[in-house]
């Protein structure tokens, strides 16, 4: 490949040699709406490292960008931090072309990783707190089961104090700029606080725990280099303490309306909880399931301090993309949320029913009766959808642990 | 009562604390959760669970 594709200098013995992919949109089922990076890392010790490769369409780029600072045979050493194909997609391209000394992975990542690329060659298990010296430099790995795989692991070099942190800290925004005080401070919240509702959400009690060991544990950071995204050198104390507070989950006084609907008569009835709770005092998002992707829900449910869901009901079921959204949410446990349920329907007006059972075995507090609305709402109709909403509001404001 | 370690995720079953989000009373020894209890982090079945 035409070498235009060239390596970014983290510090003067390190640098990222990954792939911007500035088309992807579907992350298997979350929306990037920014495209992505996959983040691989080329650290020119006395043995030469790889720290994870890319996902497989972008190998060239990949060795491109490593032959502007060394011949790709050269590297002794691969580190499989996450096991991840948009991670280890062109790993057995690479432990073919390079030959490396050694590849090393967590005891999960040794096994997953054959799982997943059915090598040859033997992957080195490394234990969680074991270094491994690189001549001139040493890696220190730190295993981070479920965060978000069990084979995930973070390794840091201390000789430049850098964290290689595979998903962890990262998001899905493809860039031209490489590190976080050249993209703006706005985007990158956005974008990793998407990343971390839509990844890391089920794992927040790891995550609270992890920080913990991180802070324990001596390091000293002047880099976090994650697999996406941009790499932190300016706010490392902003993000942990970002971490630190989307684990926690509090809720805020926002209430979001999530509803799937078929002639608008669901949709009036979102609109007017809508209009109760903004009038009661709460943050209202009002999110049509036509046009909100169930990723872009995740992300308001995030610091939400309640979910408000509607569905038509269709052949005695809700509505297929109400079932879509309620199954992803229920897989990302979210935590600290009160609920609620409506819904028009023709003849029969299962959906609303259907939505507080799940509500219910998420763990949501449901606070009110589901509303029901059969065909077009009256005013009256209306009217109680409002009070729900100003009576999901009161109770948003009177719960002390609300911020 | 010992304490047992899931081999996927590492979370470990301590029967002081049970599992009360998973309907575990504190006090409730490993081998007898019921068969279709499952861990709390990784959601993996009983059989991927050693003595820590």
């Amino acid at each position: 490949m035409a070498d235009v594709y060239k390596a970014v200098k983290l510090t003067d013995r390190v640098y990222w040699v990954g792939a911007i992919d500035w088309t992807i949109r579907d992350f298997h089922g979350y929306t990037t709406h920014r495209g992505s990076t996959y983040n691989a890392y080329l650290i020119m010790a006395d043995k030469i490292t790889l720290v994870d490769t890319v996902k497989a369409p972008f190998k060239e780029e990949l060795l491109s960008r490593i032959a502007s600072v060394v011949n790709p045979k050269d590297i002794q050493v691969i580190v499989s931090n996450h096991s991840e194909m948009d991670h280890s997609g062109c790993l057995a391209d690479m432990i073919k072309l390079v030959e490396p000394e050694k590849v090393v992975a967590s005891t999960m990542g040794a096994k997953t990783l054959q799982d997943i690329l059915h090598l040859d060659q033997e992957i080195i298990a490394v234990k969680d707190g074991e270094q491994l010296s690189l001549g001139n430099m040493n890696l220190r790995f730190m295993e981070t089961r479920m965060l978000h795989w069990p084979d995930s692991m973070f390794s840091y070099l201390p000789e430049e104090e850098i964290l290689f942190s595979h998903d962890a800290f990262g998001m899905h925004l493809a860039s031209a700029e490489r590190f976080d005080d050249e993209i703006d401070p706005a985007i990158l919240q956005y974008e990793g606080a998407t990343y971390f509702a839509n990844i890391l959400l089920p794992y927040s009690p790891l995550v609270t725990r992890l920080l913990g060991r991180v802070g324990s544990s001596g390091m000293t950071l002047k880099y976090i280099a994650p697999d996406h995204g941009p790499v932190w050198r300016k706010d490392i104390g902003g993000i942990i303490g970002k971490y630190g507070e989307w684990a926690v989950q509090r809720p805020t006084r926002k209430a979001v309306v999530v509803y799937g609907t078929m002639w608008h008569s669901t949709e009036h009835m979102a609109r007017a909880i809508s209009e109760g709770l903004a009038n009661g005092g709460a943050i209202a998002r009002c999110m049509s399931l036509d046009v909100f992707h169930r990723s872009d829900v995740a992300y308001e449910i995030l610091d939400a301090g309640a979910l408000v869901m509607g569905s038509s009901t269709l052949n005695n079921n809700m509505l297929p993309q109400a079932a879509d959204v309620l199954t992803y949410l229920k897989g990302l446990r979210p935590v600290n949320l009160m609920g609620a349920s409506f819904g028009s329907y023709g003849w029969s007006g299962e959906a609303p029913g259907q939505i507080t059972d799940i509500l219910k075995e998420m763990k949501i507090e449901v606070t009110a009766e589901p509303i029901k609305v059969q065909h077009v709402p009256r005013e009256n109709d209306l009217a109680r959808c409002y009070a729900l909403g100003e009576d999901i509001a009161l109770q948003l404001r009177r719960n002390k642990e609300v911020a | 009562m010992g304490k047992y370690v899931c081999n996927i995720c590492g979370y470990v079953y301590d029967p002081a604390e049970g599992d009360p989000d998973g309907g575990i009373a504190p006090g409730t020894t490993f081998t007898d959760l019921p068969d279709d209890w499952v861990c709390p982090i990784c959601g993996s079945g009983k059989d991927e669970f050693v003595p820590e």
